[in-house]
C-alpha cells in the first residue's frame, strides 16, 4: 500500500474527525454540567445544516459567514430550552429525561420533514472542489478549513471555561451541585447558559459539516449515535476526550475502509467502542465516577 | 325495508365479506386499482419521484389507447426495504388490484415476497436482481433485463465502445454499491469478463461502498491508488455525484467513468448538481426509443404534466414504470376482471409490440420474466444523456478517453 496513499486518508480521517470532535463536545459539556443526556443532538446539528443551506441559497452566505449568526440563534434556543423545558426535569428519574429529549427530537426530525422535505440538500461553495497540495498529499480545502473552524471553536470552548467568571460558575455547578447552590449561584440560569453553549457549539459543527455532506432530515439520528460513540471512547464529560474521541473515530474509520473494506467502516467504532467499555469504561480521558 | 328483507340483506353481505378476503370485492371492479410502490424519499428519493412520473401519466394516457379506467395508488416506500413491505400490505389491504414498482431491486423483493404471500399479481417497473423472477412465483412479472442481461450487453456496448473510439484501455477499478442490486451486478461481472476475452481491459481492484454513504474519500483514494485507467462504476445518483466531486477533489482523470449498467448518472439532479462535471459520463443502460409512436404520446402527457421538465432526463424511469402500468391495464381489458388469478393469468398472456423502451414485444415468459429488452450505451454530451452506440440508434459520435475535468 502506498504510504501517501495512506497518509492521505489518515489526514482525512483526522480532519473530519475534528468536526466530529466538536459536534459531541456540544454533548459532553451538556452532560458534564447538567447532567442531561441530549438525545436531540444530532437533530440539533441537522437543523443548523439546513439552516446553513438556507442563508447560502438566501444570501449567498459561505457557511463559515453563516456560523456566527445560526450560533448565537442557536444559543438563544438552547438556554430557552433548558430554561423552559428541561429545568423542571432535573430531578425527575432519568426515564423520564430520556423521553422528553427522544420527543424533541422526533419533533425535531418531522417539522425539518414538513419544513425541507425529504431531499438532500447542500451548499456549493467555490472552493468545493479545490484541495491543497502538499508534496504528494491532496488535502480538501473545505476539510481543511472545517476542521480549523472546529479547533477555532474547541479553544474557544475551553477559553470560556477556563479564564471567565461564568465559566469558572458552571464548573463549579459541574463539580458541586449542592456547594453552587450554598454560595448563592443561580444554578438553573448556569443549566441553561451551559446548554445554550452546547447549543451553539452544536451549530458550529453543523455549519461545518454541510461543506462535507449533504443533510437530510433522517440524518440526526445517525449523528446522535456517533455523538455518542466519541463521547463515550472519549469520556462522558471530559472536553478533552470528545476531540480526542473524534479524531480517532474519524481516523479508524478511515483506516478501515481502506485496509479491510469501505462498506465496514462504521463497524470499527463500534468495535472500537466496544474495546473502551472492557477495557476502560469511564473513557479515555473520563474519571472514575 | 322490513326485517326478513333486511336480515337477507345482512347475510347475503356477510356470505360476501367471508368469501372475498380482506372485504375487497375483485370481479365487479370497473376499474383497475394500481398500487404504485416507489422510493420518493430518501436516498433514492429523486429516482423514485422520476419513475412517480411515469406512473402519473399513464391514466390518462392508457384511457386514450385502451380505454381501461386506473386509479392509482400511490405508496412512498422511502428507500427502505421494511418500509416497501409493509406499505405492500396495506395497499393490498386497501384494495389494490395489482402492485407496480419499486426501483430497486431489495424493496422489489420485498414487495414480490408480499404480493405472492397475498396472491396479489406484481409487476416489477425496475429492478435487476435475477433472484426476483427466479423463485416459481405465479404472481411475479417484470418488464425490465435481470442484472445478467444488463452486465451481458453493458459489457458487449463497452467492447463497441472501444472498437468506435479506438481506444484501448489495459485496466479498470470496478467499483459498486453494496446492495441486492450492487451485488447481483458484480456477480454478473465476475461470471462474464472471464470470458470476454475480446475486451482488452482487466478489473484490477473491486471496491464495494454503502449506497447510502455519505462521504466517499476513502474508497475514491484506494481506486485512485490502483492507477487504473478507467473506472467501471455501478452506483445509485447521491454516490455518482459524491464519486464524480470526490475525482475532482483528489483530482483523478481516467479515461472515463463508465457503468455496465446502472442508475445514476444519467439522471437530471446528476446534471443538475454537477453542471459541466456530468459531461462524459457513459451508462449502458436498458433505454427508450425516442422515435416509437408510443414515446411521442407519452412525452406530449409528459411535458403537459411537467412543463419545464425534458423527458430526455428521466425516459428510462417513465418508460418503464408507465409499460408496466400498461401491461396490467392491457390484461384488466382483456380478461375484464381484477380477481388476482384471472389478473395474473391475463397478464401472462401479454403481447404488447407497440411499446416505449427499446428491444421485443412485452411478452412474460413461463418464470414471469420479458426476454429481449434491448440496451444503448448513452454518454453524457452538452449536458444531456446521449444515445452513442449502437451505431443506427447513435445521437452523437461516443468521446472515450473524457476529456481533462478542467475542459469539460
Amino acid at each position: 500500500m502506498p504510504l501517501d496513499l495512506v497518509l492521505n486518508v489518515v489526514v482525512s480521517g483526522v480532519l473530519t474527525g475534528l468536526v466530529y470532535g466538536l459536534m459531541a463536545l456540544g454533548l459532553s459539556v451538556i452532560f458534564g454540567v447538567v447532567r442531561v443526556v441530549n438525545f436531540a443532538h444530532g437533530e440539533m446539528m441537522t437543523i443548523a445544516m439546513y439552516a446553513a443551506t438556507v442563508l447560502f441559497a438566501a444570501l449567498g452566505l459561505d457557511p463559515f459567514v453563516a456560523m456566527l449568526p445560526i450560533a448565537a440563534a442557536f444559543f438563544v434556543f438552547g438556554y430557552v430550552l433548558q430554561a423552559g423545558l428541561i429545568n423542571p426535569f432535573i430531578t425527575r428519574p432519568e426515564h423520564s429525561q430520556f423521553m422528553l429529549l427522544v420527543a424533541v427530537a422526533i419533533v425535531m426530525v418531522n417539522a425539518m420533514l414538513m419544513i425541507f422535505g425529504p431531499d438532500a440538500r447542500n451548499v456549493q461553495v467555490s472552493y468545493q472542489l479545490e484541495s491543497f497540495e502538499v508534496g504528494k498529499l491532496l488535502i480538501d480545502k473545505a476539510r481543511v478549513y472545517a476542521a480549523g473552524a472546529a479547533v477555532l471553536a474547541s479553544a474557544s470552548l475551553f477559553a470560556f471555561f477556563r479564564f471567565t467568571l461564568t465559566g469558572k460558575a458552571i464548573r463549579a455547578c459541574a463539580d458541586n451541585y449542592l456547594g453552587a447552590k450554598v454560595v448563592g449561584l443561580d444554578v438553573k440560569r448556569l443549566y441553561a447558559l451551559t446548554f445554550g453553549v452546547g447549543a451553539a457549539c452544536v451549530a458550529v459543527a453543523g455549519c461545518a459539516m454541510v461543506l462535507l455532506v449533504e443533510v437530510t432530515p433522517s440524518l440526526g439520528p445517525a449523528y446522535t449515535l456517533l455523538a455518542f460513540v466519541i463521547v463515550i471512547v472519549g469520556g462522558l464529560g471530559s472536553m478533552g476526550g470528545a476531540l480526542l474521541g473524534g479524531v480517532l473515530i474519524g481516523v479508524s474509520e478511515a483506516l478501515a475502509g481502506l485496509f479491510i473494506a469501505p462498506s465496514a467502516k462504521s463497524m470499527f467504532s463500534f468495535g472500537l467502542l466496544i474495546l473502551v467499555l472492557l477495557l476502560r469504561p469511564q473513557g479515555l480521558l473520563g474519571k472514575r465516577s | 325495508m322490513k326485517r326478513r328483507q333486511f336480515n337477507k340483506a345482512l347475510a347475503a353481505a356477510g356470505a360476501t365479506a367471508a368469501v372475498s378476503p380482506f372485504g375487497i370485492l375483485h370481479a365487479q371492479a370497473q376499474k383497475l386499482r394500481v398500487g404504485v410502490l416507489l422510493p420518493r424519499s430518501g436516498y433514492l428519493g429523486f429516482i423514485g419521484q422520476s419513475c412517480q412520473k411515469g406512473a402519473d401519466l399513464a391514466p390518462e394516457v392508457i384511457k386514450g389507447i385502451l380505454g381501461v379506467d386506473i386509479e392509482l395508488m400511490n405508496a412512498d416506500t422511502e428507500s427502505s426495504v421494511d418500509t416497501a413491505r409493509t406499505r405492500a400490505e396495506r395497499l393490498i389491504q386497501e384494495g389494490a388490484h395489482v402492485l407496480v414498482g419499486a426501483f430497486d431491486s431489495g424493496q422489489s423483493a420485498a414487495i414480490a415476497q408480499v404480493a405472492e404471500q397475498r396472491g396479489v399479481p406484481y409487476i416489477v417497473n425496475i429492478a435487476a436482481a435475477p433472484q426476483i423472477t427466479e423463485q416459481g412465483y405465479k404472481f411475479v412479472f417484470r418488464n425490465f433485463q435481470t442484472a445478467v442481461d444488463i452486465v451481458r450487453n453493458g459489457l458487449a456496448l463497452i467492447g463497441e465502445l472501444l472498437q468506435a473510439t479506438n481506444s484501448v484501455p489495459r485496466s479498470a477499478v470496478f467499483m459498486h454499491v453494496n446492495d441486492t442490486f450492487g451485488q447481483a451486478m458484480a456477480k454478473g461481472i465476475g461470471a462474464f469478463m472471464p470470458r470476454l476475452t475480446q475486451l482488452p481491459f482487466k478489473i484490477i481492484d473491486t471496491i464495494t461502498y454503502d449506497p447510502a454513504a455519505k462521504d466517499l474519500t476513502v474508497e475514491l483514494s484506494k481506486a485512485k491508488s490502483t492507477d487504473a485507467d478507467f473506472l467501471l462504476l455501478v452506483c445509485r445518483l447521491n454516490d455518482a455525484i459524491l464519486l464524480r466531486r470526490e475525482m475532482v477533489k483528489q483530482r483523478w482523470n481516467p479515461m472515463g467513468i463508465v457503468s455496465p449498467g446502472s442508475p445514476g448518472m444519467y439522471e437530471e439532479q446528476y446534471f443538475k448538481t454537477l453542471g459541466r462535471l456530468s459531461e462524459y459520463s457513459i451508462s449502458n443502460v436498458p433505454w427508450y426509443n425516442p422515435n416509437a409512436p408510443l414515446t411521442k404520446t407519452v412525452e406530449k402527457a409528459f411535458l403537459k404534466r411537467n412543463p419545464r421538465e425534458k423527458l430526455v432526463f428521466h425516459g428510462l424511469n417513465v418508460g418503464f414504470t408507465f409499460e408496466a402500468i400498461l401491461a396490467a391495464a392491457d390484461a384488466f381489458g382483456r380478461a375484464k376482471s381484477t380477481e388476482p388469478k384471472t389478473l395474473a393469468d391475463a397478464i401472462r398472456q401479454t403481447h404488447i409490440t407497440s411499446k416505449m423502451t427499446l428491444g421485443g414485444p412485452i411478452k412474460f415468459n413461463e418464470k414471469g420474466q420479458v426476454e429481449g429488452i434491448g440496451s444503448a450505451c448513452v454518454q453524457n454530451l452538452d449536458l444531456i444523456p446521449k444515445v452513442v452506440l449502437p451505431a443506427n440508434a447513435a445521437e452523437a459520435k461516443p468521446v472515450f478517453p473524457a476529456p481533462y475535468y478542467k475542459k469539460a
